[in-house]
């Protein structure tokens, strides 16, 4: 058995403990939130945060994360009203939405580290999530909305 | 694929549905059809038995549900939330009032402009305009004739604002929830009525998409979030070469996978069919294959350039003539030639390609992200030999659709192993898979010779296509007189005016595998064309804007658009130091473009700093998604212009993974500004709109910065 808290919640798994966190998410526990896009850690869609740092769940075997915390899109917020995830809608972000999860999870690990994160940053941490629709530049405004809600004027 | 639409408004009728929504309560639906269709007539007759036909639009339910069928697949476009925005307009509902179903498959949902239910060509509004503000209109009408017989007034004295109807001068009021049984029993009005513009509230104003809360809670449903009950997973092991055969296989290592239950042949290859998608992409990683490579020369890049060089002399289909080049060129004060070159390009869809399936002796369920449910029906009906009203095609969101979504291959492998295993079957693509056998854009050469006046004045255009046909395994009939209008889009209907012109199409077929990429064949043809454009302005000694507007003087519409590009890019002011702009235009769809692309070069590393789109697509409906639109269009058309190109060595896709094949990153994306005209015009299409235009946008600001000349795609500095 290995335990692993998921968003929140303790967690006890009774499966090969080198089944990447992706299969285990989507395949056993049905949270298809996180996106399988290349299975080779090149897309970023399938990004989690393990104990808070953005990791690719494809190359993240099970045993990595026992006795660790993890979070998928599903845990962001109870309610989607996650600052992020209203600042998303706001500026109409998502398209296709596909890589979406990827880049929330790795935006909302990023503020956690930077609050008020310089563009240098974003693009730093961003660029690890591919987006074939584009949404880079609403990705990039609707960070700073979140980090910076006073300069936005509603 | 088009056929024009003008004759269908003609021929189109109402027909009025009622019955029981499932559920509980009243529907009413309101459908249009072709007059031709006299299947319809008989469905018409039969239709008060209290059954819904799903061919309907909309629904408007005695619980005050009002629900819109969309047919058009969403695939980031905000098509759902356009197609939307039209019916409740006229309907006079606001969006946070309506749900939204996915429609089936049914004659009623055929997109007229591509002949089959389907999405793509940047299509679905201009098929949509008038049908879906009409069928909102004729459900607005009943609704108040039911308010009008039930108070006993006239009509006129009756109005529909959000959701109800109201009486003039007197407080009383109806819901539509309250009205649709009424209505559902009234005469149909003998012609929709559709509001003015000065009366819409929706169209034109910009909206916020209806599927982004779902977006970001993870929650949209992609086709590879659908789980039925029983359902295996499938892998394919594909034949890497090209025209090769698998004509052995090892499966014992990947039968000791646990999860796995089985290997064997299918029509594309060899099945790893496991209990999980895991256990299936890692047994299928475990089979050893034999293969046989084609008989044929194998595929390989080299020799096809050779191939297509050789289709740049000789004989040729002509596209269009005016007047007489040869005499024309020979007459001219200076004339030039040049060789374009555009690699082939995958789709590259996030979301790789899947499908499942869920088929029984009675009938055939599938789950797709597919932007082709008609053929996607035609295709299982195939396979499975059941009648097509047994056949439901359920459309998921796509995970990008970008044409590879027309195709039916993921189909077939999921109808097949399904019938087979008399069990749901859901068929995961590595990304591998994806890239190594997708319908690819065609690579293309590009022959033109230009000549100009004393005067500056462009006297004489020439334009050869030298590439494979596209529609020779689409639509085959579509190729006339030896041309592949798929090809030829973007090149024979050139917008500048030049008194001389030829454009040719010599198809040089090869064995790759090719088809239909967004922006089609203005993405070869207008690099080609908008930067030799340039080399022409360079030639006159001419500013490259300024010969454009010489030879659009009698188009205003382009006119207005390259004059709002440049006064926005303040054009007439030298770039920054160190920076170098490049124009481009294009009319596709029924829109217009102008990309203004600033750049500068470090070390031999491009950098695009800032692209600016003046857009012209008639009347916007969400001004939002166009400008999203072009965003994406930005980027996919950097890509190709940058980074994209699928090359073979020995009969094999080169290219295996994503950094083979790597899609612009979020610090490669410029500050894009895109500039809306306002236009009451019919509306054009935006999907691909922007993406033809980067690639020589971009190669002619290089120019103008580094004098190097680009003509080979991706862009390279030597």
């Amino acid at each position: 058995m290995i335990s692993v808290t998921l968003n929140g919640e303790p967690l006890e798994l009774d499966l090969d403990p080198d089944t990447p966190l992706l299969w285990v998410l989507r395949d056993h526990l049905g949270l298809t939130g996180t996106k399988y896009g290349c299975g080779e850690g090149q897309c970023g869609a399938c990004i989690v945060q393990l104990d808070g740092e953005p990791v690719n769940a494809c190359q993240t075997p099970l045993s990595a994360a026992a006795n660790h915390s993890v979070k998928t899109i599903e845990g962001l917020s109870p309610d989607g009203r996650h600052p992020l995830q209203l600042a998303w809608i706001v500026e109409e972000v998502a398209q296709c939405g596909y890589c979406q999860s990827g880049q929330l999870m790795t935006a909302d690990a990023l503020l956690a580290k930077y609050p008020r994160p310089t563009d240098a940053q974003i693009d730093a941490a961003m660029s690890e999530v591919l987006c074939r629709c584009g949404s880079y530049n609403r990705i990039r405004r609707a960070i700073h909305r979140t980090a910076n809600p006073e300069s936005q004027n509603g | 694929m088009a056929s024009p639409l003008a004759e269908l408004r003609l021929s189109r009728r109402a027909l009025l549905r009622i019955g029981a929504a499932t559920g509980g309560g009243l529907a009413l639906g309101i459908l249009f059809q072709a007059r031709a269709e006299p299947e319809s007539d008989t469905q018409d007759s039969s239709q008060h038995n209290g059954i819904l036909s799903p061919n309907a639009w909309i629904r408007i339910h005695t619980d005050g549900r009002i629900l819109l069928v969309i047919a058009r697949s969403e695939m980031g476009q905000g098509i759902a939330t356009g197609l939307a925005m039209l019916m409740a307009e006229e309907l006079e509902v606001g969006l946070d009032q309506i749900q939204v179903e996915q429609a089936p498959v049914g004659s009623a949902y055929t997109n007229h402009l591509l002949g089959e239910q389907a999405t793509g060509e940047s299509t679905s509004i201009r098929d949509a305009w008038q049908i879906m503000r009409e069928a909102g209109a004729v459900a607005r009408q009943l609704l108040i004739a039911a308010a009008a017989t039930i108070w006993s007034v006239p009509d006129s004295r009756c109005s529909a604002r959000r959701g109800r109807v109201h009486l003039a001068e007197d407080p009383r009021n109806l819901s539509y929830a309250e009205l649709a049984e009424t209505a559902s029993r009234l005469p149909l009005p003998p012609a929709p009525k559709l509001k003015p513009s000065d009366a819409w509230t929706l169209i034109g104003t910009p909206q916020p998409r209806i599927d982004s809360p779902d977006k970001v809670l993870g929650a949209a449903s992609f086709g590879l979030d659908i789980k039925l009950p029983e359902m295996l997973y499938a892998s394919i092991a594909r034949c890497e070469v090209i025209g090769g055969r698998i004509t052995g296989w090892r499966s014992e290592a990947a039968l000791e996978i646990p999860g796995v239950l089985d290997v064997f042949a299918v029509r594309y290859g060899i099945a790893v069919i496991a209990k999980t998608s895991w256990a299936a992409l890692r047994g299928r990683d475990k089979l050893e294959l034999s293969l046989r490579p084609s008989a044929n020369p194998a595929a390989d890049s080299n020799r096809i350039r050779d191939r297509l060089q050789g289709a740049l002399k000789g004989r040729a289909a002509v596209a269009r003539k005016d007047g007489d080049v040869s005499t024309a060129l020979n007459g001219s004060h200076a004339q030039i030639e040049a060789v374009y070159e555009v690699p082939f390009q995958a789709h590259a869809c996030m979301e790789p390609m899947n499908c499942t399936a869920d088929v029984t002796t009675e009938r055939c369920d599938i789950y797709v992200p597919t932007q082709a449910q008609g053929r996607t029906q035609a295709t299982a009906e195939r396979i499975t030999g059941l009648p097509k009203d047994r056949i439901a095609v359920h459309t998921t969101f796509l995970g990008g659709g970008f044409e590879r979504r027309r195709e039916q291959d993921f189909v077939v492998d999921a109808v097949e192993l399904s019938q087979l295993l008399k069990r749901p079957v859901q068929v995961v693509w590595t990304r591998a898979d994806d890239l190594q056998h997708d319908f690819f854009r065609p690579m293309s050469l590009h022959r033109l010779r230009g000549g100009i006046d004393a005067e500056g004045r462009l006297t004489a255009w020439f334009h050869r296509v030298a590439g494979p046909s596209v529609l020779a395994r689409i639509a085959p009939d579509e190729i006339r007189d030896g041309i592949d209008p798929c090809m030829m889009a973007g090149a024979a209907d050139l917008p500048y005016r030049v008194p001389h012109q030829r454009i040719e199409y010599r198809r040089a077929d090869t064995q790759v595998p090719i088809g239909l990429w967004p922006g089609g064949g203005y993405d070869h043809n207008s690099f080609a064309a908008e930067c030799f454009i340039d080399e022409l302005a360079h030639l006159a000694d001419r500013d490259p804007l300024q010969l454009r507007r010489n030879h659009l003087a009698d188009r205003p519409r382009h006119l207005a658009l390259l004059n709002e590009a440049a006064r926005e890019a303040d054009w007439d002011k030298p770039p920054a130091s160190g920076r170098g702009r490049g124009l481009a235009l294009a009319e596709a769809f029924g829109s217009l473009i102008v990309a203004i692309a600033e750049v500068s070069v470090e070390n031999a590393d491009i950098h695009v700093h800032r692209i600016l789109c003046a857009v012209d697509c008639g009347q916007a409906i969400n001004p939002q998604s166009v400008r999203a639109q072009i965003e994406s269009g930005v980027a996919f058309g950097l890509t190709a212009a940058l980074k994209g190109k699928i090359t073979l060595t020995k009969g094999r896709v080169d290219q295996r993974c994503l950094s083979d094949y790597t899609p612009l990153k979020a610090h490669e994306m410029p500050e894009v500004s895109v500039h809306l005209v306002a236009s009451d015009a019919e509306p054009g299409g935006v999907g691909g709109l922007a993406i033809p235009v980067m690639a020589p946008a971009v190669a002619n600001a290089l120019f103008a910065l580094t004098k190097q000349r680009i003509r080979t795609l991706p862009i390279r500095l030597s």
